[in-house]
């Protein structure tokens, strides 16, 4: 039996701009199963942020099959959709999208409240597990303008993670850090894996993609290539290696 | 509890929003208070008269002529007293009223007022009761004695502190009276008269010595029970009609109106004062309400990106109005809660500063209640709407 956490069969999607038809993706088939560590690239205009958006059940396509841990999303109402990004997707973004005045305990529970299978208790447990999971124990209780940017996008991840997701779906995830940051970040992400998480990373910046286990670049609304990484880079020695900065 | 969340986060904006709707709410109490508390209070002050009386006065029975005041036509005599006290099945005490204006002396003191000369059945009627010393009897009035009680406003203006005054002799317009009994406080009524600047004799005492008249001012009767006012109210018309002779043709030449009456009158305007007030307090409800509805707007607006972020973490379209709409409701219940307790605090204030009765009913809060609750519910369903049809990718897009 495959393991396949999604799979996608001529994904076709089009949009109509006034008398105009776009066609964002123009038949797109492939797959990712557990553990995988999969980054789909691509410059603007090659559809990447259309792809996030079916593989996050956001969007729907006009063409072809999405299956999600073995559950085809074409019948899917929008309230089942939503419960599908509930319990089996967690979202990362690039603008963090943490909840303002509120805390990282908090914000972390957030997808929980609209799980209804799980108690006060066991969310506020769940939410310090996560927080536990990407090392920030102490900062429970202060709020996103209380974090630095590296921290608020930890929280982010905590949230992702907490009503445990088939997958981890990132945009652009590292796009507002700074070269240290994001190689701290990308360094989690890679621990994460290691125990196991599946993760779809999308983003324009190659350096990323060394750390991921395989690459799937667009082009064009097309799929351009697909190859496994033969050459994995670790994000704590890139980390270590850093040059010093002068005002450290 | 999200939605409590949400208001926590801008407590300010909150309160001002929910302003409209607290100041409806205490509006709408203190009104119905007031209203309320007028209400009871003109009638228990009447009823205190006894609900059960009957007035009777002279009037012209010319239909369409001039009608001239009651106080210039005389027609009602003794005749028509022995008339109703003996062939009226449905009253209970009758006493006839002659009255004059005129100077109280006391030695060197002296004080303007006026005497009601009465039958003794007067202080039934009138419920009127004594302090000190005796009421006069049916013997006194047979022989036109010069007795007297008076109200307490008169005894402080005639007599030193202390002194009791029974026994003394006064003189009204010349005429010595002796003063047997001192009638009970009864203070202001509803109209600003003193009801205790007066003094009460035989009306026999008074029509004789002191008007020189054989008619009466008016008729006082008190009917055997507030249910049988209206069939009082028959017999009267009837046997002073034949006392009076007058033709089936010709009209009453005199008025009976019962306590019962006078009340519904007071009440019924006094009633639709408070409705006119209270709608008008309402209306303030309304605005608090457009308010909340013009709130919740922006904050949908403002907060497009956190109702993209909550869908795209699982919140369904029904999620999200739910939310927005509980923080609409508590918003407007939140202040109706505080305006009932504002509501409810000038109330009192304006009880204990100014006097005026104030009754504060329970319907008149829960009504509020479940009026604010409506009003967050209706106004603030539009704007949630709106939030739970966004689309979660251009939600999150927005800037």
């Amino acid at each position: 039996m495959s393991n396949k956490i999604l799979e996608l069969q001529d994904i076709k999607r089009e949009f109509k701009m006034g008398t105009e038809t776009v066609h964002a993706l123009k038949g797109i088939s492939f797959h990712v199963e557990a553990g995988e560590f999969v980054t789909i690239m691509g410059s603007s205009g090659s559809g990447k942020t259309t792809m996030l958006n079916i593989l996050g059940c956001l969007d729907k396509p006009s063409n072809g099959t999405y299956i999600l841990d073995n559950i085809n999303v074409k019948e899917l109402n929008s309230n089942e959709l939503a419960r599908l990004r509930n319990t089996k997707i967690g979202f990362v973004f690039q603008a963090y999208n943490l909840l303002p005045r509120t805390t990282a305990l908090e914000n972390v529970e957030l997808p929980l409240l609209y799980n209804s299978a799980i108690s006060a208790k066991e969310r506020k447990e769940r939410a310090i597990k996560a927080l536990e999971a990407v090392k920030l124990s102490n900062r429970l209780d202060h709020t996103p303008n209380q974090l630095s940017g590296g921290q608020q996008q930890r929280v982010a991840i905590a949230r992702a993670l907490v009503n445990e997701p088939v997958m981890i779906l990132a945009d652009e995830a590292t796009g507002n850090l700074d070269t240290k940051t994001s190689y701290e970040i990308m360094s989690l992400m890679q621990d994460l894996n290691h125990q196991g998480k599946t993760i779809v990373f999308v983003t324009h910046e190659p350096d990323i993609a060394t750390f991921s286990s395989r690459t799937i670049t667009l082009r064009d609304g097309k799929l351009q290539n697909d190859n496994f990484n033969n050459n994995i880079l670790s994000a704590k020695e890139a980390l270590a290696s850093l040059p010093v900065n002068d005002d450290d | 509890m999200l939605a409590l969340k949400a208001l926590q986060r801008n407590k300010l904006r909150a309160l001002l929003t929910m302003l409209g709707i607290i100041i409806g709410v205490g509006a709408v109490i203190t009104m119905m208070s007031i209203g309320e508390g007028s209400k009871q209070s003109i009638q228990s002050s009447l009823s205190g008269m006894g609900s059960n009386m009957i007035t009777i006065r002279p009037s012209s029975n010319e239909p369409g002529g001039v009608r001239l005041e009651g106080g210039n036509i005389q027609n009602l005599t003794e005749v028509d007293v022995e008339a109703l006290k003996r062939n009226a099945q449905n009253i209970s005490a009758v006493s006839p009223m002659a009255s004059s204006s005129g100077q109280a002396i006391n030695g060197s003191l002296n004080w303007p007022t006026s005497i009601q000369g009465v039958s003794p059945d007067f202080f039934d009627i009138r419920k009127l009761s004594v302090q000190d010393g005796i009421v006069f009897s049916e013997e006194d009035v047979k022989k036109s004695a010069k007795v007297c009680l008076l109200g307490e406003t008169v005894v402080d203006n005639l007599f030193n502190n202390g002194e009791n005054p029974i026994g003394k002799i006064i003189r009204f317009n010349k005429i010595p009276f002796q003063i047997i009994g001192v009638l009970e406080a009864k203070g202001q009524s509803n109209f600003g008269q003193d009801q205790d600047d007066i003094i009460i004799a035989p009306y026999t005492t008074v029509q004789k010595r002191i008007l020189s008249t054989i008619y009466f001012n008016n008729i006082y009767a008190s009917a055997i029970s507030e249910d049988a006012s209206e069939a009082a109210t028959e017999e009267v018309i009837s046997i002073l009609r034949e006392t009076h002779r007058l033709r089936a043709d010709e009209g009453d030449d005199f008025s009976v109106r019962t306590q019962a009456e006078l009340i519904e009158t007071l009440s019924s305007t006094s009633g639709m004062l408070t409705s006119l007030l209270t709608a008008v307090a309402g209306i303030s409800l309304v605005i608090g309400g457009i308010g909340i509805m013009n709130i919740m707007y922006v904050s949908v607006t403002e907060r497009t990106k956190e109702i993209g972020l909550r869908m795209s973490i699982g919140a369904r379209g029904i999620d999200i109005l739910l939310q927005f709409l509980i923080e609409a409701v508590m918003i407007s219940v939140t202040g109706g809660l505080i305006g009932v307790f504002l509501g409810i605090g000038s109330s009192l204030l304006i009880s204990s500063l100014l006097n005026w009765p104030v009754v504060i009913s329970e319907t008149s809060i829960i009504i509020s209640f479940i009026v604010c609750a409506i009003t967050g519910i209706f106004f603030g369903y539009y704007p949630a709407q709106k939030a739970s049809k966004l689309d979660p990718i251009d939600a999150l897009r927005y800037e």
